[in-house]
């Protein structure tokens, strides 16, 4: 009887048991499932944007040319007779030479005409003249067939980013315009190829001529101080905080602060670079060596932070060897307790740095902002960084831009991919088990 | 003077001791606070030159506390405060003008769980001698290596190996990694605090044939919570029971014949 109400009672029980699984199961198949979804839907979200990204910003990779034959003229370009650089460079009007020798080809009628097909070329193109009349004087006086930049418009117009069924008046291309380019075209005048110049020039009213090295210059340039003064000044004070600082008030208060200070919107940062660095110690305007500084005071919570962490993650065992053993303090921070933090150290400097990269807002305040077309040869220089360049060109009313801004969002991109990138291998390289 | 004959403050039986019974450590009236917390209140204890003293009692009794007075690894801790006397060889261990660095090249530590640094088995042993810059030369420092090891009983088994990561050998080898390199030093007390409690029997069983050789050279104290170990290893025992030092004593008098009922209790195994 009782034999028999127990094995009534395991099996209710195993009945219990096994209805209460199958729930079990099921909620922890919806719950992969939900993990699942959210996955897709972010690397969804991550191929939209990089789609949209890249089909936009490709284009500025590429550009267009138009081939001109161009009679060198010889009174035109070296009326002295004289073929030296500086004479050409001074004096030659290869402006003339190349309309003159366009409006033969073209035929335009008038003024107005003329002008229609002097805007198909960049004003570039009296440079790429001269510039080859210079290495090859022999040829003064013989026309010449050489391939130019073609102006924005011209170029969007190959990329299809103008169309040609919309209204004369709502295109920036000209009908007539159209019919050269068509006649162009038939005779194989017109191609892309690789804009080297996006990486190699700085900014430009001009679309077709402008680039993005003077910013990246300028990136690397602040990013130089930037590290200079924060990563030193972070791994000291976590050290400090982390392995020798007495725990009382003060350093809650501190650790406090910098926690804190860490959440603080980066713009204060700018308001305080303009407030400090520029009108009180009158350090340069627009310069990478102000910007460092004031993405260094942004950087250093993060450093901080992060360092702490990686330092408090060390085992205490380790110090305790060395401690043991009779190392000094130092020494087991020096010889055991750092190169063990090291990778994560590192990891969070640098992921410190790649935001300080992105950052735009801080170094508006501090002039950084202003249009600058020489590359910076130094952090006094002025100059302006990838992001502002980013800021600056999505501002620009030009078709032209539209591409150049997209063509910048990849290029920072990249930098931030390799920061990151370089983070994780560093992180790989140096860490060590314990 | 007090180095040469036995404390007051011991037992009458220790006056009597051996002949060649000398004080290596001496402690009196020892309090440890740890902010409010009284860990440890009034031990006086000695500590005889070459033989093995054994701390026992229950989990957190305040050994690990006392033992950690001894090299002075409680400065570390920011809330702890010592006071009271702590002598090794006639000098006040925790006098203003002592050097803990040099403190604690005379006093080597084995920790609970083996912690060998993330470097090569050389580079392990050889930390200690180049943070002191105890050789003039390469050859010298590969010759207190290989000693220390030897001394450690664990050289034949890595002679081949000496450049592999410490932390690749075994439990039992690593903690005997971390008793070379306590060795490596030329300390001349060696503290272990419970230094086989994560290993396994025949692991355990070598540390102590080991601690028993090291007896020859070494002053020793090692924590414990096996009765047994402390009866196999050591010459002196001593009961600790809620940070009072209850009853010391010859290691073979404290288990056959205690004086207290509370070790009584303890080593018969009514409370731990
Ligand atoms: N770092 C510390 N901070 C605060 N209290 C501690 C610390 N270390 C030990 N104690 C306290 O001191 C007492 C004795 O600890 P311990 O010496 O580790 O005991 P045992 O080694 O005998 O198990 C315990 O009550 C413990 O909680
Ligand atoms: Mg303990």
């Amino acid at each position: 009887m009782t034999e028999m109400a127990r094995s009534v009672l395991i099996s209710g029980q195993k009945e219990r048991v096994r209805r209460g699984l199958d729930r079990r199961l099921r909620s922890e198949r919806r719950f992969r499932l939900y993990g699942v979804v959210a996955i897709l839907l972010a690397i969804l979200m991550l191929l939209f944007l990089a789609g949209t990204i890249v089909s936009k910003g490709y284009p500025a990779f590429y550009r267009t040319w138009i081939e001109v034959d161009v009679l060198l003229d010889e009174e035109m370009i070296a009326p002295d007779g004289k073929t030296d650089p500086e004479t050409l460079r001074e004096d030659g009007d290869f402006r003339g030479a190349l309309i003159e020798s366009l409006v033969a080809a073209y035929r335009p009628e008038g003024r107005q005409q003329e002008n229609q097909l002097i805007a198909m070329f960049s004003t570039d193109a009296e440079r790429t003249l001269q510039n080859f009349t210079i290495a090859n004087p022999d040829r003064i006086g013989s026309t010449i067939s050489i391939r130019v930049k073609a102006a924005s418009d011209i170029d969007q117009l190959t990329k299809g980013a103008i169309s040609r069924n919309a209204p004369e008046s709502g295109r920036k291309v000209t009908d007539l315009q159209l019919r050269w380019y068509d006649r162009m075209e038939k005779e194989g005048r017109i191609g892309t190829r690789f804009n080297a110049g996006f990486f190699a020039t700085g900014d430009s009213r001009e679309p077709e001529q402008a680039g993005i090295w003077g910013a990246i210059v300028g990136s690397f340039l602040t990013m130089l101080v930037t590290l200079i003064l924060a990563f030193p000044v972070g791994l000291a004070a976590a050290v400090y905080l982390e392995e020798f600082a007495p725990k009382n008030r003060l350093t809650d208060l501190i650790e406090v602060n910098i926690n804190n200070l860490a959440a603080v919107p980066s713009i204060v940062f700018g308001l305080l670079g303009l407030a400090v660095f520029l009108n009180f110690f009158e350090l340069p305007r627009s310069a990478p060596l102000v910007g460092g500084m004031v993405l260094a005071l942004m950087t250093l919570p993060t450093i901080i932070i992060s360092g702490r962490a990686s330092l408090l993650a060390v085992p205490p065992s380790v110090r305790e060897a060395a401690l043991g053993l009779g190392a000094s303090r130092m020494q087991v921070v020096s010889h055991h307790v750092l190169p063990l933090a090291m990778p994560g150290i590192l990891t969070g400097t640098i992921i410190g740095m790649a935001r300080a990269l992105g950052e735009t807002a801080p170094l508006l305040m501090i002039g950084m902002v202003a249009f600058i077309v020489d590359i910076p040869g130094g952090p006094t220089d002025a100059s302006t960084v990838m992001p502002v360049q980013i800021y600056l060109w999505a501002d620009s009313p030009e078709r032209g831009f539209v591409e150049k801004t997209s063509g910048a969002v990849i290029v920072l991109l990249v930098f931030l991919v390799v920061m990151n990138a370089s983070a994780v291998y560093l992180r790989k390289k140096f860490e060590r088990r314990w | 003077m007090e180095n040469t004959t036995a404390s007051p403050a011991m037992p009458a039986e220790e006056t009597g001791a051996a002949p060649d019974f000398r004080v290596k450590m001496k402690t009196r009236n020892v309090n440890v606070h740890y902010a409010e917390k009284h860990a440890l209140r009034d031990v006086s204890l000695d500590i005889g030159e070459r033989e093995v003293t054994a701390l026992i009692g229950p989990s957190g009794c305040g050994k690990s506390t006392f033992l950690r007075c001894l090299n002075r690894m409680n400065d570390t801790i920011d809330i702890c405060r010592v006071t009271g006397v702590l002598e090794l060889d006639g000098q006040d261990i925790y006098d203003a003008g002592v050097d803990v660095v040099q403190l604690r090249a005379s006093i080597g530590m084995v920790f609970q769980k083996p912690n060998p640094f993330p470097k090569s088995i050389f580079d392990n042993v050889a930390y200690g001698p180049r943070v002191h810059g105890l050789f003039s030369n390469k050859s010298d420092l590969e010759e207190v290596v290989v000693q220390s090891l030897r001394k450690a009983g664990l050289f034949d088994e890595v002679k081949d190996r000496l450049g592999d990561p410490g932390t690749s050998l075994s439990g039992g080898q690593q903690q005997r990694l971390c008793i070379a390199r306590a060795i490596a030093v030329g300390p001349e007390v060696i503290l272990m605090d419970e230094p086989c409690s994560s290993l396994d029997p025949i692991a355990t069983a070598r540390i102590e044939e080991l601690i028993d050789e090291l007896r020859q050279n070494f002053t020793i104290v090692i924590v414990t919570h096996s009765m047994q170990q402390a009866a196999r290893v050591s010459q002196k025992t001593a009961f600790f029971h809620l940070g009072d030092l209850i009853e010391q004593g010859e290691t073979p008098q404290i288990f056959t014949n205690p004086r207290h009922e509370k070790t009584q209790g303890y080593i018969t195994g009514r409370f731990g």
